[in-house]
């Protein structure tokens, strides 16, 4: 129990703070925050097994979430019929075209020798191959994007129940790692760090760019919700019945019954969103639970011992017979798997799917700063700096302002310093962030809470 | 005739902007090479440490222009370079006196200085915004154009015009004439040795007597330059907005790899070769083929490879080729 007591303290400081915020600010934001935490925290458990297990530098955070998030429209929006009769089978046609060429080049790079001819024959199947997809798909894409393009214009989903996205969002997300691991898993730390940043950008601006596929920068919007609806609720009788109960001693202080029935329908609408909210919080919650019980078996299995040691001496591990790049390849690709799943819980949180959100700073460099201040190769640290780190991401704003109003409240209103520095309050948060990231690399290297080897 | 229009077409919508725009990746890309070579990591924060720069630049010039100084038919910008260049390397020097200096003297891997230049790439661009905001500005004043369109139409009577936009043209002189005097120093000057013995092998060029706090001082005082230089000139040429620096650092990082990280001179040919992909891959080459080809040949589509929306990508995708192939780079950088 002892060494558990940092652990502890450190995520009762993390709650006591959520909840201030609920009592000074209000329970919805409270909530809202909670929620993102729990979802940055999906994150920091995917960046962590990949940086804090295997001391694989992923930069490509925001791809990974990307495609989570469009696993949420493919699989839950509902299939567009007429854009399926107009362009589903040139799309299918295609889909069959990328196959037969990533087999014909495997089969030419397996069967032939290595020499030019090969080469040559690799970017002839490829230049053949694009000219043939763009044949095959322009007017496909044309046509697809011409139907109903102010609400449709896109080749929908499948229809299926929201929750499965998170699971396809990891698939596709792992489907990625496993492509881009094969070709970069052997390049030097930096070098795979930049690597992955630029393959991160390509995926997103592929996603923003191809509209036919999810709308591209015209969103998706009102994607379903494994939660009720807020209008649903406010007018089912027994959700009226729980918030009258709830606040008995509230409504029994006012006499007049029309008074008493604003009141209470007021209550009902906030109420309402507080419920959906934790709904959204105890989805997100089981999935942190599970993971972090996995991951943490994982870490403590004899294939976490296998990971370290590979982690800490690549060499000494190849030598005692552990396969390493195997090894890299399946951590990188679980890591992102996870990374996945927190791209779909976030779209399906938010109910729209907006591509042109989705920039390095936000979805990778943040993510980074949460895993290493929370503390690499400990689980329980990495979520710590999930909830740490978007605390102060969302918090620091107002903090600031507070701050800027205390230093300046000597000086008069329309004094321009001040304007200025009120209208520049949101930047604050980059500042925090960034001397937060610097603070803890210069004087606590391996984070809040430091990665713990149990032997056995 | 047709042949003439078809490569006054070629120029005026690919050559000239890929020149120009090759020049401002070339200066970032020798940056980046430079920080990669003699103080060994990548830095994350070179988009944010040129917007700094020329942050001064463009407050400089409002400043230059609310007194009523100017050069005439030149961009006040350019008075402020010196200026804007001294802010740049002061805070680039107090930045590696608080932050780098000290993983350097501890030799901490290069993974780790990389980390902490994301986190003085998040405390920039905080200090950016707070100064001078988020939006959009230009700052370029001065005459506009070297040759206009019609003038040139009006000179050699042909269909098509060609534009020189004075931006262009200033910044490729200035590219080279910064970019010579770097080569010079590096190549030509005992200073400039030590810091190519000091990047090549930097136990020996210790043991020869070499201070590496010179080397380092002089590193970033040459970073500062170009990195000013670099920034203002394609502030100049588009216009100064920081978000659209941090996005910049992608396509330098492609260029200083593509050219070889550690060989400035590869670095600055990257910068072109990036450029050049970029432009020509996402160009509409109807225009071109109707001049060329015979009259029964002519394209209906707009013979475009990529859609202009994958500029960015075609520059990544060429990185990702070139590490896949030939991590060194195309010139030979230093060895991995």
């Amino acid at each position: 129990m002892r060494q558990y007591t940092n652990v502890i303290t450190a995520y009762l400081i993390m709650f006591t703070l959520i909840i201030l915020v609920g009592i000074f600010q209000s329970w919805s934001i409270a909530l809202t925050i909670l929620n993102y935490c729990l979802i940055s925290a999906v994150m920091t458990i995917g960046a962590n097994i990949q940086w804090g297990y295997a001391g694989l530098i992923n930069f490509g955070i925001m791809g990974y979430t990307a495609l989570g998030g469009l696993a949420v429209v493919l699989i839950s929006v509902a299939p567009v019929g007429e854009a399926w009769r107009v362009g589903g089978l040139n799309m299918i046609i295609c889909l069959g075209v990328i196959i037969v060429m990533v087999y014909s080049i495997r089969l030419t790079l397996k069967k032939i020798a290595k020499s030019k001819n090969r080469n040559y024959l690799v970017a002839a199947i490829i230049i053949i191959g694009i000219l043939l997809l763009r044949l095959i798909s322009e007017p496909a894409i044309e046509s697809i994007e011409a139907v109903e393009p102010a609400k449709t214009g896109f080749l929908g989903g499948l229809g299926l129940p929201v929750l499965f996205s998170w699971i396809a969002g990891a698939f596709l997300a792992g489907g990625l790692a496993f492509v881009v691991g094969k070709v970069a898993l052997g390049l030097r730390a930096d070098y795979l760090a930049i690597a992955t940043l630029l393959i991160a950008e390509i995926v997103v601006s592929i996603i923003k760019h191809e509209d036919w596929l999810a709308r591209g920068v015209k969103n998706v919007i009102g994607l379903k919700r494994p939660a009720p609806y807020e209008i649903n609720l406010q007018k089912s009788p027994w959700f009226i019945d729980l918030v009258e109960k709830f606040h008995s001693g509230k409504l029994a202080l006012i006499n007049s019954v029309s008074e008493k029935q604003e009141v209470l329908n007021q209550l009902v609408i906030d109420a309402s969103s507080v419920y959906v909210k934790l709904c959204f919080t105890g989805l997100f919650l089981t999935v942190v639970i599970i993971l972090l019980i996995v991951t943490q078996k994982a870490l403590y299995s004899p294939w976490g011992r296998m990971m370290r040691a590979i982690r800490d001496n690549e060499e000494a591990a190849g030598a005692m017979g552990k396969n390493v790049v195997k090894q890299h390849l399946l951590i990188f690709i679980l890591g992102s798997a996870i990374v996945g799943i927190a791209g779909a819980m976030m779209v399906t949180n938010d109910g729209l799917f907006t591509p042109g959100s989705y920039r390095p700073m936000r979805y990778t460099f943040v993510i980074w700063v949460m895993v290493i201040v929370g503390g690499t190769g400990n689980n329980f640290g990495a979520i710590l700096g999930g909830f740490v780190v978007w605390f102060l991401w969302v918090e620091a704003a107002p903090i600031a302002l507070f701050f800027i109003n205390l230093f300046t409240a000597h000086l008069p209103e329309t004094n321009e310093i001040r304007v200025h520095l009120i209208n520049s309050a949101p930047y604050f948060r980059f500042l925090v962030i960034g001397t937060a990231l610097l603070v803890i690399m210069r004087f606590r290297p391996q984070g809040i809470l430091p990665e713990k080897i149990i032997k056995n | 005739m047709d042949f003439i229009n078809a490569i006054i077409v070629l120029l005026n919508y690919t050559i000239i902007p890929a020149l120009t725009y090759g020049s401002q990746l070339a200066l970032g890309a020798i940056f980046v090479t430079l920080i990669y070579g003699i103080l060994r990591f990548a830095n994350f924060a070179t988009g944010d440490m040129m917007s700094f720069g020329t942050m001064f630049a463009v407050l400089l010039t409002y400043y230059f222009q609310s007194l009523g100084i100017n050069l005439g038919i030149f961009p006040t910008a350019l008075i402020t370079i010196p200026l804007a260049t001294f802010m740049m390397i002061l805070y680039m020097l107090s930045i590696d006196k608080f932050v780098f200096e000290y993983y350097r003297i501890k030799k901490s891997p290069p993974v780790q200085l990389a980390m902490v230049s994301v986190g003085v790439m998040f405390v920039t661009q905080a200090i950016i915004r707070i100064i001078i905001g988020p939006a959009d500005r230009t700052f370029l004043d001065g005459e506009k154009f070297i040759l206009k369109a019609s003038e040139f139409k009006e000179m050699t009577g042909l269909n098509e015009g060609l534009t020189i936009k004075s931006t262009q043209a200033i910044t490729i002189v200035i590219t080279m004439i910064a970019v010579s005097i770097m080569f010079w120093f590096l190549n030509k000057t005992k200073t400039g040795t030590s810091m190519r013995a000091y990047s090549d092998n930097e136990d020996l060029a210790l043991l020869s007597g070499i201070d590496p706090k010179k080397v380092v001082l002089i590193t970033w005082i040459i970073a500062g330059i170009l990195a000013t230089i670099g920034g203002v000139l394609y502030g100049l040429d588009k216009s100064y907005r920081p978000f659209v620096y941090f996005n910049n650092m992608l396509p330098i990082f492609a260029a200083a790899i593509v050219g070889g990280i550690g060989n400035p001179f590869g670095a600055f040919l990257g910068g072109y070769v990036i450029a050049f992909a970029e432009i020509f891959l996402t160009y509409a080459y109807k225009k071109f083929f109707t001049y060329i080809l015979p009259e029964a040949l002519e394209p209906n589509s707009m013979m475009q490879i990529l859609s202009t929306d994958y500029k960015f990508a075609v520059s990544f995708s060429i990185l990702v080729i070139v590490l896949l192939f030939r991590p060194s780079g195309i010139f030979k950088g230093k060895t991995l």
